[in-house]
C-alpha cells in the first residue's frame, strides 16, 4: 500500500486527511494487514460457507413510530420551512 | 449510611421494600460519590437533571406496589445508548450534540420498570477500543488505581460501577468491550447470546456482533438484568422471538474445555498462573476440566479486525454532516462531507473506516472479506462442535493486568491483543461471563472467563455463582 492508496480509500470513505494523518494511517494499516493476512493460511471450501441466513424483513407497510419529528428537525444542520436543506448537486 | 460497595440489586430492593431507605436516599448516595470522584475518574459525561423526576416515579411503585426487582435501581447508561431527549454522542466529535429522538429498547425497558438511569458514560469512540482512551472527552480512569486505564470500550460504565457511582450499568459489547472493561474494574460482565437483547436504539459499530451487555459486581446482579431485558424485539430484525430460545432443555454440566494451545504465548505469567490456580479451585469443586483443541479460534482476532471494520465503514457513513451531528461549512456536498467527517471522527475511527473501505474495495474483496465469512464460519462450527463434548470453553479473559493510561496508543495491533479471547463468543454469538478471580499483589483485579452454548446464560450465572462462593 502506498500514500496515493490512502488518498484513494480517503476519497472513497469522505474524510479529509492532513498529509500527516494520511502518513500515519498507512504506517498503521500496513501493521493492522500484515496481523490479519495469517486467515490467508486457512483453508476453506470454495462455496460460500455462510449458513443460517435468511430474510427477516417484515413487509413493506406502513407502521406506526415512535420518533419525535421535532427532535429530528430541530438538529437540521440548515434548514428551510421544516425542511432539510442541502447544498445542490447539479 | 448505604454501604455501597457490598450492595446488589436484591440486598437495594429489600431495603426498598421494607423502607430502610427510600429511592431518592439511594440516587443520593451514588450522587454524592460521583460529585466526590467524577472530574478525578470521568467516568460520567454527564448526570442527567432528571434523576429526581425518575426517583419519584419510582417511589410511588413502591407505595402503590407495583415495584419490581427493577424499581429504583441505580444505572449508569453507555454513551451509545438512545435516551429521549438526551445526547447520545458516542464518544465522538460528530455526535457531541445529538440527541436521541427515541429510546432504545432496553432503555423502555427500564423505564417502565422505575430504574433510575443516572447518566450517560464515557466510551472509546464509536466503542472502538479496548482503554477508553479514544473518546473525544477524555480518558476515563481505573477507580482501582487511576494511573490506570479502566479498559474498554464500556470503559466509563466500568469505572461507574467499581467507583460506587451507579449500582450496575449498561455496555455493549461487539467484541470484549464489557468482558474486558470489567476484568480490569473487578467486575463481572455478561456477553449475552447474539440476538438476546435487542440492539434497537444502539449506536451500531459492527451490526453481526453488537450485544448490549450488563456490569455488575456480582453474578447475579448481571443475571437479573439479563432475565429483564432479554425479551424478543420486532423492531430489531436480529432479535430471536421467544419460541426460538431454546432455554430450558439446556443443561448446567460440570465439564469445563480450556484451549491451552491458544494461550501458550503473549499471557502475562501472574495472569496465567491465576488462570491455571483458578481451574484447579473449580476441579476441587467437582468440576471436570479437560484439554481441548480449536484450530480455526486462533484466527479469531484477525477475522474480527476484517468483518468488524466492514462493517463499520457502513454503519459510519451515515454520520455526513447532512442531517445531524457535526456539519462543517463547504462549497460544495462534497467538501462539506469530507470536511464534517474528516473533523468529526478521532483517529481510531477513521482508522477503521479506512480499513473497512479497502477489505469490501473491488479487487480485496474476495481475499479479505469473503475469506474471513468463511473463517468465522469455521470458528462457530468448531466452537459449537466442541459443545456437543464441554459444558464451558474456559480462557483468561484479558491476557494481561490493567495497563498505565498512555501506553498501546501508538501502536494499533498491541491494543487490539486486548480482546484476543473475547473475539471467538463474538463471532460465534454465543453467550460469555467475565468475573473475578482473585488480586495480583499491586491489588489489581485477575478475571477469567468462560463461554457455554447458545442461550445456555443459565450455565454460566451457575458457575460464576459457584466461584463466588469458593473465594
Amino acid at each position: 500500500m502506498e500514500i496515493k492508496d490512502v488518498e484513494n480509500l480517503a476519497e472513497l470513505a469522505r474524510l479529509q486527511l492532513t498529509e500527516e494523518e494520511k502518513a500515519q494511517l498507512l504506517k498503521d494499516m500496513g501493521g493492522i494487514l500484515d496481523y490479519v493476512k495469517q486467515i490467508e493460511e486457512v483453508e476453506v471450501e470454495e462455496e460460500n460457507g455462510v449458513d443460517g441466513i435468511y430474510n427477516v424483513w417484515r413487509e413493506d407497510k406502513e407502521e406506526e413510530r415512535e420518533f419525535s419529528k421535532d427532535g429530528i428537525i430541530k438538529q437540521f444542520p440548515d434548514s428551510q420551512d421544516n425542511f432539510l436543506k442541502v447544498k445542490k448537486i447539479l | 449510611m448505604i454501604d455501597l460497595k457490598n450492595l446488589t440489586i436484591e440486598k437495594a430492593h429489600e431495603a426498598l421494600k421494607a423502607r430502610e431507605y427510600t429511592c431518592r436516599e439511594l440516587a443520593e448516595a451514588y450522587l454524592q460519590v460521583i460529585k466526590e470522584k467524577n472530574e478525578e475518574l470521568n467516568a460520567y459525561l454527564e448526570v442527567f437533571e432528571d434523576v429526581f423526576t425518575q426517583v419519584d416515579n419510582a417511589q410511588k411503585k413502591f407505595i402503590d406496589g407495583t415495584a419490581t426487582i427493577m424499581t429504583g435501581i441505580p444505572f449508569a447508561i453507555k454513551d451509545n445508548i438512545l435516551i429521549e431527549g438526551h445526547i447520545a454522542s458516542a464518544g465522538s466529535k460528530i455526535l457531541e450534540n445529538y440527541r436521541a429522538t427515541y429510546d432504545a429498547f432496553v432503555i423502555t425497558r427500564l423505564k417502565e420498570a422505575g430504574a433510575i438511569l443516572i447518566g450517560r458514560t464515557n466510551m472509546d469512540e464509536f466503542a472502538m477500543g479496548s482503554s477508553t482512551q479514544t473518546s473525544a472527552f477524555g480518558v476515563t480512569r481505573n477507580p482501582l488505581d487511576i494511573t490506570r486505564v479502566p479498559g474498554g470500550s464500556s470503559g466509563g460504565s466500568a469505572a461507574a460501577v467499581a467507583g460506587n457511582m451507579a449500582l450496575v450499568a449498561l455496555g455493549t459489547e461487539t467484541c470484549g468491550s464489557v468482558r474486558e472493561p470489567s476484568a480490569f474494574c473487578g467486575l463481572v460482565g455478561l456477553k449475552p447470546t447474539y440476538g438476546a437483547l435487542s440492539r434497537n436504539g444502539i449506536i451500531a459499530m459492527g451490526n453481526s456482533l453488537d450485544q448490549v451487555s450488563p456490569f455488575g459486581k456480582t453474578v447475579s446482579d448481571t443475571e437479573i438484568i439479563f432475565n429483564f431485558l432479554s425479551k424478543y424485539d420486532k423492531d430489531d430484525s436480529t432479535s430471536v422471538p421467544e419460541e426460538l430460545r431454546s432455554k430450558e432443555s439446556l443443561s448446567v454440566g460440570k465439564k469445563i474445555g480450556v484451549p491451552w494451545h491458544l494461550f501458550e504465548q503473549g499471557v502475562d505469567p501472574l495472569v496465567m498462573a491465576n488462570f491455571k490456580e483458578s481451574m484447579e479451585k473449580l476441579k476441587n469443586i467437582g468440576y471436570e476440566i479437560v484439554d481441548i483443541e480449536l484450530p480455526h479460534s486462533k484466527y479469531s482476532l484477525a477475522v474480527y479486525y476484517i468483518i468488524m471494520p466492514a462493517e463499520v465503514s457502513t454503519n459510519l457513513s451515515r454520520f455526513d454532516g447532512i442531517r445531524y451531528g457535526l456539519s462543517k461549512e463547504g462549497e460544495n456536498l462534497m467538501e462539506v462531507y469530507k470536511k464534517s467527517r474528516g473533523e468529526g471522527f478521532g483517529v481510531e475511527a477513521r482508522r477503521r473506516i479506512l480499513l473497512g473501505t479497502y477489505v469490501l474495495s473491488h479487487g480485496y474483496y474476495d481475499a479479505y472479506y469473503n475469506k474471513a465469512l468463511k473463517v468465522r464460519e469455521k470458528i462457530r462450527e468448531e466452537i459449537l462442535q466442541v459443545f456437543e463434548d464441554v459444558d464451558f470453553i474456559a480462557t483468561p479473559t484479558v491476557p494481561f493486568l490493567p495497563f498505565k493510561i498512555g501506553e498501546k496508543l501508538d501502536d494499533p495491533v498491541a491494543m487490539y491483543l486486548c480482546d484476543i479471547f473475547s473475539a471467538p463468543a463474538n463471532l460465534s454469538g454465543v453467550p460469555s461471563i467475565a468475573f473475578p478471580s482473585g488480586k495480583a499483589e499491586n491489588n489489581l483485579p485477575f478475571s477469567i472467563q468462560f463461554m457455554a452454548t447458545h442461550w445456555n446464560e443459565k450455565a454460566l450465572f451457575y458457575i460464576g455463582k459457584k466461584f463466588e462462593s469458593i473465594k
